[in-house]
């Protein structure tokens, strides 16, 4: 007689800990011919107010860490990750993991190495002395904005979804992500993933659920200071709408826009640029 | 039988507070008015396409002298119709002409108007005095050598952008559209255009509706340079002509300055556009002093942090949060120095604090005054006379403010100063981060582990340590959270006018 398997109940992954949403909502997650997976939880926008509160908590230590320190987590998680890739493959493809899906998958574990080595370099490629024409010593650091949005394209719903948080959080950002509305399972087994690798619970914080009823919060929760979205042209509209009330930083692409994830072009120093805010000290040299 | 009491030499060390100098009326200044010739036309057309030209509607507005309220020109007024051709023009520069300029041609373009800048400085002083309101001592050593220093300094990127940014190939952008604000006029038109230029760009600018006469003047040094026609195009009006200008289809930028009211709207009117956006907008800087600051220095700082151009300073140090225990001491100090600024006709070369920009701030700064007082703050205010004519207001400095206070948490824009307290660095890390602004932040205290600890704790864009209101061009400036996004000046200013791939 064969052995009956135990299926998994998804969680999502926020403030470190697994959570069913607030509100009991699930929706069923299927194959792509139809067959029943699991009930992935259908957060809420409280969920979401939630969610900022815990990487609100967990910023301020994050953003303290040392850059090696931060790189040593990141690097830490592509290890977590690397031995488990057949099972987040499974998850992205649910019945029959493809050599595309495989390639999904590793383009995701190289893209957080690639972050985790400009932890501490980026500083050194994106700020400077000012040689200003005056006795001061001037210079200029980036600081990381706090807490970010991040809404992750359709597909492909692990590699977009890597590539938004990563470059956030190696700054010291925290991050709120919403996972693919289709392919929301890879989402909840890199929350697991994300709490075997040494990142203090609360910096990344990961939810499943329909975008259409989060998309007014992320806009416009005052504690959220920027935006790192892939979605359609009236999504971005509606995001940026609600983020003009607080001046959040969006940075937001369209999902017609067509780029092609696995490009290098995808990764840059200047997309971790793009949640730093520019700091600049003035001191008078003297006696 | 008394006889005069001898005022010891050693009165201090007796325990006796030092004698207090008198300044106010006992000696005053001869008039030393500026006397170069501002050389102002009484008209001033709109400029498009490399030439002068009216607005389609013929219409037209005053500009006067907040210093006097006497007319100074009639300035033509752009609407919808004058900004699409000065967009057009700007487009069809950007493609014939200017995109196809090798970086080292640009930039030498920019080095002439740098040095046509300086050649006319006096005469951009004075006008900009009279158009402004500053004094001319500010206008002449700070504004316009500042502005001939940014064109000067980005003339030299536009045959470098590929250092500026390690990695990635560089474009312009394309036509961007500029909206300017009323308190540095000529400055933050070069603030504004020079970056725009050296990236490759072509620009349609607003100046303020109260200051337009220098960017009009600037106008003419273009023709002087030999600028190809388009590359910059001026369009003077109000609001109006500002909102022509940041909707525009063609423009794929938009820069603006100003306050963070109207900032929020043009984020609103940008929302889903695709659009470039930058925004340096309102600030309500903490200047913070602690115990063992350099007190005189520190005095100095407050004040110039405070009453520099006014208070229409967006940066300007308006909270000055002081450590409980000097706090007698600092406001004494600060009194008395207030007492000793010199209010009045800006064109004379001792004047400290100039006049009120308008009518119209003048009076929302009486109103924010007027809150603090019903609001049971304690206001001081210089015993100064103010002229008859013209927008003036004293330099005022409220105590006994709590963070509640409107005067503690709204922009003033104007020479006055909020004076709150604190125990600990915590308290006082706190209280400056207590707003939804972050524009700048100023620290006093010789101990340097402390610095750089508020430094890093300060969220604002700019932190002045044991100085303040401090600007260069190689020098980012921009805010964090309300106080706007993106950078001006620097490597990180250029940023926001390339694209990246």
């Amino acid at each position: 007689m064969n052995r009956l398997p135990i299926n998994k109940t998804p969680k999502v992954y926020v403030g470190g800990a697994f959570i069913r949403s607030e509100s009991g909502r699930v929706f069923p997650l299927k194959t792509a011919d139809g067959r029943f997976v699991a009930h992935v939880p259908q957060c809420t926008r409280k969920d979401l107010r939630n969610a900022v509160e815990a990487a609100a908590k967990a910023g301020p230590g994050w953003a303290r860490r040392t850059p090696y320190n931060r790189a040593q987590i990141l690097y830490r998680l592509a290890e977590m990750i690397e031995p488990r890739a057949a099972e987040l493959a499974e998850a992205i493809a649910l019945g029959g993991a493809t050599d595309e899906v495989r390639r999904e998958v590793a383009a995701a574990i190289d893209r957080i190495v690639y972050y985790a080595g400009w932890a501490d370099k980026y500083e050194q490629v994106l700020g400077n002395v000012n040689p200003v024409a005056a006795p001061y010593f001037n210079f200029s650091v980036t600081e990381p904005m706090g807490i970010v949005g991040a809404i992750a394209p359709a597909a492909p719903s692990l590699l977009g979804l890597v590539s938004l948080i990563a470059p956030v959080i190696v700054s010291g950002n925290t991050v709120v992500a919403l996972a693919s509305e289709v392919s929301p399972y890879p989402a909840v087994v890199l929350g697991e993933m994300l709490a075997t690798s040494d990142l203090p619970g609360g910096v990344v914080n990961l939810l499943t659920g329909f975008r259409a009823e989060m998309l007014s919060t992320f806009s416009t929760h005052a504690h959220l200071r920027g935006l790192s979205a892939v979605v359609s042209p009236e999504e971005r509209k509606q995001l940026e709408l609600g983020a003009a009330e607080s001046v959040k930083r969006c940075h937001i692409q369209t999902e017609d826009a067509g780029f092609d994830w696995y490009s290098a072009s995808t990764e840059s120093v200047y997309a971790i640029r793009d949640f730093l805010e520019v700091k600049t000290v003035w001191h008078p040299i003297g006696a | 039988m008394a006889t005069a009491p001898r005022v010891s030499r050693n009165s201090r060390r007796q325990g006796r507070p030092a004698p207090e100098l008198i300044f106010g009326d006992l000696w005053p200044y001869d008039p030393a008015p500026e006397s170069a010739d501002p050389k102002l036309k009484t008209r001033y057309d709109l400029f498009i396409d490399g030439a002068f030209v009216p607005a389609k509607s013929g219409r037209t507005f005053e500009t006067i002298n907040p210093g006097n309220e006497k007319k100074l020109a009639d300035v033509a007024l752009a609407d919808a119709a004058d900004v699409d051709r000065a967009f057009q023009a700007a487009r069809r520069a950007q493609e014939s002409v200017w995109s196809k300029l090798p970086g080292r041609e640009r930039g030498k373009y920019l080095y002439r108007i740098a040095r046509l800048l300086q050649d006319r400085a006096r005469e951009f002083a004075v006008a900009e005095t009279l158009n402004g309101g500053k004094p001319i001592k500010e206008a002449r050593d700070f504004d316009v050598p500042m502005a001939a220093a940014h064109f000067f300094y980005h003339a030299g990127w536009a045959d470098k952008l590929a250092f500026a940014f390690p990695g990635a190939s560089v474009s312009p952008v394309g036509v961007v559209g500029q909206v300017i604000p009323w308190n540095f006029p000529l400055l933050m038109l070069a603030w504004k255009i020079a970056p725009a230029l050296a990236a490759g760009n072509c620009v349609v600018l607003k100046p303020a509706e109260t200051t337009p006469l220098t960017a009009l003047k600037f106008a003419e040094i273009l023709q002087e340079a030999e600028l190809p026609a388009g590359v910059v195009n001026i369009v003077a009006g109000a609001g109006e002509t500002g909102a022509a200008v940041v909707s525009h289809p063609l423009a794929a930028k938009v820069a603006f300055t100003g306050s963070t009211e109207v900032g929020k709207i043009i984020q609103r009117q940008l929302a889903g556009s695709g659009k470039k956006l930058t925004l340096e907008l309102g600030g309500k800087a903490a200047n913070v002093v602690f115990d063992d600051a350099p007190l005189e220095q520190a005095v100095e700082g407050v004040v110039n942090g405070i009453f520099f151009n006014q208070g229409h300073v967006c940066c300007a140090g308006s909270r000055l949060l002081v450590q409980e225990t000097i706090a007698d001491a600092l406001v004494a100090k600060l009194k008395l120095r207030l007492r000793s600024l010199r209010v009045g006709d800006p064109l004379d070369k001792n004047t400290d604090v100039g006049a009120i920009n308008s009518k119209a701030q003048l009076e929302k700064i009486r109103e924010l005054v007027a809150s603090g007082v019903k609001e049971g703050a304690e206001l001081y205010e210089s015993p100064c006379r103010l002229p008859a004519k013209g927008f003036y207001f004293r330099p005022t400095l409220f105590t006994q403010v709590s963070m509640s206070h409107r005067i503690a948490r709204e922009e003033i824009f104007g020479p006055v100063l909020s004076v709150l307290t604190f125990r600990t660095v915590e308290e006082a890390v706190e209280k400056a981060n207590n707003t939804a602004y972050g524009l700048s932040a100023g620290v006093w205290t010789e101990k340097g582990s402390r610095i750089l600890k508020l430094a890093g704790e300060l969220k604002a864009g700019v932190v002045w340590a044991n100085t303040f209101n401090k600007f260069d061009p190689t020098s980012p400036f921009g805010g964090y959270k309300e106080s706007g996004f993106g950078r001006e000046g620097g490597r990180q200013g250029l940023a926001d006018y390339v694209n990246l791939s």
